[in-house]
């Protein structure tokens, strides 16, 4: 770690002689900056002159290491970007594989990964909510945000045995079809979760000190936030009407009937509710979507030369046995070309583009993070104001340090 | 260290004693070296009560918050997890004590010790039972350990002081965070010990006495002053959180932001010291309000009475300090600038008027001839 004091700020040191200003280092290790994300701040008394976000603390080089790996082993490495909401990062990766491949991908496994992902949604907003209002001091919320979000892993762990680092989608598809009693399970969350939202805003929504807090905090005006560059709630708060489910639809979201919460000021308060209303509406898309799914079918996409062969087929016979030891040594060549795909990931716009030169491995492939875009916003929002507000501010523009750093 | 502080605080308060002992003190012996060792016995008796009730405090509290987030708090330690402040004590014993590089040791070492020993000497003017009986013990245990007529001045003198502790805590600790922590915390402190004052001025008009027993003596006779004296109760009560750092004024601390103020370069006991300072001022403060507003060790209704006087104190201090826990479970804090903004717009003028209008009451009614 540097030395705070041998540190240069781009844009320099400008502290003239005698000039009350003190030079804040909140450190990566914080109780409070959501992983290592490290912010210098000026200040003078309590006021922020100047703050400086510094972020490369888990750089882990996803990028680089994806350039030497199969276009399957690069999942898990997806996953743990955004590690609050992996099926989502999962989601985003095979969707710009499978445009790269053009490969079609069954109903039956659209359905669940948009379930899947609503569900994946939810639970990154919990985590959010109770995050963010423990910042502010209210410690309760938190306790009650993670109960809930336990039935949401709950329901990941049926389904593929993971809670954190899911890894459910494949190439074409899904790693398996889910389990019986997928289906009640998530019926039952989503009975719980519309009365616990209730609880979630009687306890913070209405509070005279939270909003204190949060109104007029880190107001982000709609054409900065534009030019800036950010997506997801943080934009929606500003009140620009930007959502991908709505604007690209992907899966099967234009069939589906559904809101966008949009914001009127920017600051942090419009920004939470957005969020509160966010997760009200994944509850009703998840409602319909459970409705509509098939019955029965395949999760996987249907092209030998893509797809490992079906376990008992592997097991029992010798060409689909090659095949299996074929594809899995040596991954399935793709076509030359590029593709982006990007989904509404619970923090914004998260995307993936993949470069190919027709080996089995990417070129590039390069990770539009909606968290590193977002931090942007940071200096914009609590330069000016106390130091209190940068803890407010982090925390409402919802960063998580595995996607800011990669 | 405990029995040091003892020995001070006996000293002071036999001192204190003998200089402002109240005339109507039936039960002085005529030996003022008897006087002294009864003196000493009652304190060493209610100064243990109070630091071991103190302890327990740590565990009443994650309890209660435990419950408040639906989950148990210490269970393993104990039964219960009854032994968890004995088995934080003993870590905090056992841990390393650093001193950064940058820091004033001489301040540093003090200062925690300045801000403990106020908040344990408050406790000497707290009576448990009618100061002008004998006491338990044919004089041995006596209701209050010092009897001073200006009880509520020495109070609010002791919380002054203990300002001291967290301004050289920071100042000392050569550590920016600490020093932001304790610049807050000293204008908070001080800017809500005004109203905490002339928010019991109200009290102290109406008793007519700063002597803490002839208070309760007072709202015995009469009604609890909690309800003449509604507004000067809740600006008394805000202002005790705010005065012991407690959530939702307990900025100065604010672990996400500051993590730990003006204690953070603090480690082992010193820490312990803070951290325990800061549980027996919330102590006193839960005391001084059930003293001063809800009638102290007197029973709401005469018929009540049979049940001693100590039962009902403790009752009612511990009835505010689940309050103080309760609050601190659900409201988020303040931030600086809204907390002083509250103190000094809300609660200021709120206090003052209280006082206004009490005092011109009292006067009409002396007038009148209706004021007893």
């Amino acid at each position: 770690m540097q030395d705070v004091k041998d540190y240069t700020i781009p844009g320099g040191d400008n502290f003239a002689q005698g000039e009350k200003r003190m030079r804040l280092n909140m450190g990566p290790q914080h109780p409070s900056t959501h992983g290592v994300l490290q912010v210098i701040v000026d200040l003078e008394g309590e006021l922020v002159v100047r703050c400086d976000p510094v972020p490369g603390y888990l750089h882990r080089g996803t990028e680089k290491l994806a350039e030497n790996k199969y276009y399957t082993q690069i999942i898990p490495l997806t996953d743990r970007l955004d590690y609050l909401s992996p099926f989502n990062n999962n989601l985003a990766y095979v969707m710009a594989v499978e445009k790269l491949l053009g490969l079609e991908v069954p109903p039956r496994a659209q359905w669940l990964r948009l379930i899947l992902s609503e569900l994946q949604r939810i639970a990154s907003h919990l985590i959010w909510y109770g995050t963010h209002v423990m910042d502010i001091g209210g410690i309760t919320p938190f306790l009650y945000a993670l109960r809930d979000r336990e039935t949401i892993l709950d329901i990941f762990e049926m389904c593929c045995g993971a809670r954190l680092t899911v890894s459910y989608c494949r190439i074409g598809g899904l790693m398996a079809d889910v389990p019986a009693g997928f289906v009640e399970k998530v019926d039952d969350f989503v009975k719980l979760f519309q009365k616990s939202i209730k609880d979630y805003h009687k306890l913070v929504t209405k509070n005279p000190i939270f909003v204190g807090r949060t109104v007029g905090v880190g107001v982000i005006a709609p054409d900065d936030a534009v030019s800036l560059g950010l997506t997801g709630p943080s934009l929606r708060g500003s009140g620009v009407n930007l959502d991908l489910r709505k604007a690209e639809p992907y899966l099967y979201y234009d069939q589906l009937d559904f809101e966008v919460p949009l914001g009127t000021k920017g600051d942090s308060y419009d920004r939470y509710l957005v969020r509160m209303e966010e997760m009200a509406q994944s509850t009703r898309l998840i409602e319909q979507a459970l409705a509509k799914l098939p019955e029965k079918g395949p999760v996987k996409a249907d092209d030998p030369k893509v797809m490992l062969p079906p376990k008992e087929l592997a097991m029992s016979r010798a060409e689909e046995m090659q095949r299996h030891f074929y594809q899995v040594i040596h991954g399935f060549p793709t076509p030359v070309g590029e593709a982006y795909a990007s989904i509404e990931g619970s923090k914004g716009e998260l995307g993936f583009y993949i470069i190919s030169d027709g080996s089995s491995r990417p070129y590039r492939m390069k990770i539009r993070a909606p968290s590193f875009v977002n931090l942007q916003a940071l200096p914009m929002m609590t330069e000016g104001r106390m130091l209190a507000d940068v803890i407010t501010c982090i925390g409402t523009i919802d960063i998580v340090l595995g996607e800011v750093d990669r | 260290m405990f029995s040091a502080a003892q020995a001070t605080i006996g000293m002071a308060n036999v001192f204190l004693d003998a200089v402002a002992a109240p005339e109507n003190k039936v039960n002085a012996p005529a030996e003022p070296f008897i006087w002294f060792l009864q003196t000493f016995v009652t304190l060493f008796i209610i100064m243990n009560v109070v630091l071991v009730t103190m302890a327990y405090q740590t565990w009443a509290e994650r309890k209660v918050l435990a419950l408040a987030h639906q989950r148990y708090g210490p269970t393993r330690t104990g039964p219960f997890g009854l032994l968890q402040p004995i088995a934080d004590a003993v870590k905090l014993l056992n841990k390393e004590s650093i001193t950064l590089k940058e820091a004033d040791k001489s301040v540093f070492m003090f200062a925690p010790l300045v801000g403990f020993i106020p908040a344990v000497a408050a406790w000497a003017i707290i009576p448990w039972g009618d100061a002008n009986n004998e006491g338990l013990l044919g004089g041995w245990l006596r209701p209050v350990i010092a009897n001073i007529n200006l009880g509520v001045l020495y109070l609010l003198a002791l919380s002054s002081i203990g300002v001291y502790g967290i301004v050289m805590a920071g100042y000392s600790s050569g550590n920016k965070y600490s020093m932001l922590g304790s610049l807050r915390s000293t204008a908070q402190v001080v800017s809500y010990e005004l109203t905490l004052g002339l928010g019991m001025m109200g009290v102290l008009l109406m008793a007519g006495s700063l002597n803490l027993n002839d208070i309760v003596l007072a709202q015995h006779n009469t009604i609890w002053y909690v309800i003449p004296q509604f507004f000067g109760f809740v600006v008394f009560g805000i202002s005790g959180i705010a005065e012991t750092n407690r959530s939702p004024f307990d900025l100065p601390e604010a672990e996400s932001e500051l993590v730990a103020g003006y204690m953070l370069e603090y480690g082992a006991m010193r820490f312990g010291m803070f951290y325990l300072a800061e549980y027996i001022n919330m102590n006193t403060i839960a005391a001084i309000t059930a003293t001063l507003y809800f009638g102290g060790w007197a029973a709401p209704f005469p018929f009540l009475d049979f049940i001693p006087g100590p039962i009902w104190l403790i009752a009612k201090f511990s009835f505010f300090l689940f309050i103080y826990y309760w609050i601190r479970a659900t409201l988020p804090r303040f931030r600086y600038d809204q907390l002083m903004g509250f103190c000094w717009k809300v609660l200021f003028p709120l206090a003052i008027t209280n006082l206004a209008i009490t005092a011109v009451i009292k006067l009409v009614g002396i007038y009148a001839g209706w004021w007893g």
